[in-house]
């Protein structure tokens, strides 16, 4: 599309500022995680590696980033099963109050997570009454992680054919070799692409965390209970750029991996998932 | 709404028949109901005898070559046609002899490792072909597969299709709006009109005896006329036109004008105004180069006529559009 001039340098100038928004406070972030000094100073006077070494052998932050780990895999693996289930049975199968559920997958995303960790609470300690810890924090991540599995998932299920389906059915495959040889290696690309926006998702969390966690540290909690430490300020900086690099490689993953592909046609986009 | 109405229907074994209609006819609605993809509210399907209608389509010995196609793109042409074999656990030797016979039978040897993506929309037709029929099943569906492809390919296919179905000796249904397609391949056609039935009948009988207004105007043109209270229809390439004035015997003959005319290489098609009502279409062969200017026939008075006996009465309305 052709544009004057005048529209494309104001384009470019939101652009630019939009970046600028997101990514220099990240920038200052990690620079400050190399300052020397162990005040906030601008500029920094020098730059050194040692917050980097004091993070790692701080037990408190290995700790915390090893429940942060746990917690980020326990509640995507819940996520691709309970994900992939709910979009298949929407989009694959006509029932009553199919788009009512559609809607009620989805919502979680979209509630406070101020709401979502309080109501946990009070259903976790309240009315099952079971301890806070590793399991409710699984558990609470969940509600908001099988939303971006069941997105991707379905989007993917949208665009595939369904005549690939019945094809399989009809050269004699039952239910399940279907799934297994048709279904799922089409699925397999969006399934890893919403594991990996899940897995950064629950990584970062805090607010729902902070009612569901217990005693336990996630990193995210770690970082906000020491940044108003002065002493520990330097290695909450480390730290935070650790978490920064360690979100976006997922990120950049699910990224790529759900980029220029079509299984509607019959071009061979899918063509690096071979059949088990 | 109803896709099909009551309908009843008896192929034989190895016969090609055809279910001809316009879409939303209710023709892919019976072909989905023969694989099992669509359940019959009443009425019952049955394969060779027996009753079949309660069977998943992976249990009817019933494959089908789709409109789109359907081949698996992450599979290669070899494991697309074996897939059928594999999963009903055929062995890998046998799998792989029968696939290459499938494959020479499409004439496309030696092609197990492409990828569908690599291949022409007449190939990946073709595979889908072989993919159905390395399965030997009873009955070959085939949904409009020829939809896609562009005329010569078509017409190509069409031979091909044909002969293929004779020396597989399988039985093929197939499913197209197209009625020169119809005519050209099967043995008997089933014309679908709005879920029903209109007639069932073999290429020459449907179209040089059209049972009502709507098969002939679907399968042909329909060169409706009403004289003397009795309806009737006569096919362009069977009414003769002559210069004004002379009357040869043994012919009805009624005068009329030039209306249209459009050339059209073999044929040119003249569309007259008759001046006892109504308006025909007339074929003529262009056995001699035409004048230059067809233009000039338009408005020229003419003289046609038709034998009697090419007349067919016919009751109902005519196709709307």
């Amino acid at each position: 599309m052709r544009m004057s001039g005048g529209s494309r340098w104001a384009l470019r100038a939101g652009v630019g500022l939009t970046l600028a928004f997101i990514y220099i406070p990240l920038a200052v972030v990690i620079l400050y995680a190399f300052n020397e000094s162990r005040l906030l100073e601008w500029p920094p006077p020098g730059l050194t590696l040692e917050w980097f070494d004091k993070a790692f052998e701080n037990q408190g932050a290995r700790d915390a980033l090893w429940a942060s780990l746990k917690a980020a895999t326990g509640a995507t693996l819940l996520a691709m099963l309970l994900g992939s289930l709910a979009s298949l049975a929407v989009a694959r199968h006509r029932f009553f109050g199919r788009e009512t559920i559609s809607f009620l997958v989805i919502l979680p995303i979209a509630l406070p997570g101020i709401v979502t960790g309080m109501a946990l609470n009070s259903t976790f300690t309240e009315v099952l009454d079971i301890d806070l810890g590793l399991f409710t924090i699984v558990t609470a991540h969940a509600t908001f992680c099988i939303v971006v599995v069941y997105n991707n998932v379905i989007a993917r299920l949208r665009r595939m054919s369904e005549s690939f389906e019945e094809a399989s059915a009809d050269l004699g495959a039952d239910t399940w070799q279907t799934f297994r040889h048709v279904t799922f290696p089409s699925l397999r690309t969006a399934l890893v692409a919403g594991a990996l926006l899940a897995f950064a998702l629950s990584f970062d969390e805090i607010i729902v965390t902070t009612f569901t966690a217990g005693t336990d540290q996630t990193l995210p909690i770690w970082i906000f209970s020491n940044l108003s430490r002065p002493n520990q300020l330097p290695i909450v900086n480390a730290v935070a750029a650790i978490v920064i690099l360690l979100t976006a490689i997922p990120v950049y993953l699910a990224h790529r991996l759900t980029r220029d592909e079509s299984v509607t046609g019959g071009t061979g986009a899918a063509g690096a998932t071979a059949v088990p | 709404m109803v896709a099909v109405d009551s309908l009843d229907l008896e192929i034989a074994q190895g016969e090609f028949f055809t279910l001809l209609g316009p879409s939303g006819s209710g023709k892919t609605t019976t072909l989905r109901m023969i694989a099992g993809f669509e359940e019959p509210d009443t009425g019952r399907v049955e394969l060779g005898g027996r009753d079949v209608t309660d069977l998943a389509p992976y249990d009817r010995a019933v494959n089908t070559v789709f409109q789109d196609y359907a081949l698996f793109p992450h599979m290669t042409v070899g494991e697309n046609i074996e897939y059928g074999m594999r999963v009903t656990g055929v062995a890998g030797d046998e799998r792989r002899r029968r696939a290459t016979e499938a494959l020479e039978t499409v004439r496309l040897p030696g092609y197990e490792d492409r990828r569908p993506g690599q291949l022409s929309g007449g190939q990946q037709q073709r595979v889908a072909l072989a993919r159905a029929i390395v399965n030997r099943p009873r009955v070959l569906l085939l949904d409009e597969p020829l939809g896609a492809l562009d005329l010569k390919l078509r017409e190509q296919m069409q031979v091909e299709l044909k002969s293929i179905q004779q020396s597989v000796g399988i039985t093929f249904v197939y499913v197209t709006h197209d009625q020169e397609e119809a005519l050209t391949m099967s043995n008997r056609i089933a014309v679908f009109n709005d879920g029903r039935i209109e007639q069932v009948a073999g290429p020459t009988e449907l179209y040089e005896r059209p049972g009502n207004a709507f098969v002939a105007g679907f399968v042909g043109v329909s060169n409706l006329l009403e004289r003397d209270g009795r309806r009737f229809t006569v096919r362009p390439e069977k009414v003769l036109m002559f210069d004004n004035g002379s009357k040869p015997s043994g012919v009805h003959t009624e005068d009329g004008v030039i209306r249209e005319t459009a050339y059209a290489g073999m044929i040119t098609r003249y569309l007259v105004d008759l001046d006892a009502g109504g308006e025909l279409q007339v074929v003529r062969q262009n056995s001699e180069a035409p004048s230059a200017d067809l233009g000039s026939d338009r408005g020229r008075k003419v003289t046609i006529g038709w034998r009697a006996e090419h007349t067919v009465a016919v009751e109902g309305e005519e196709e709307s559009n």
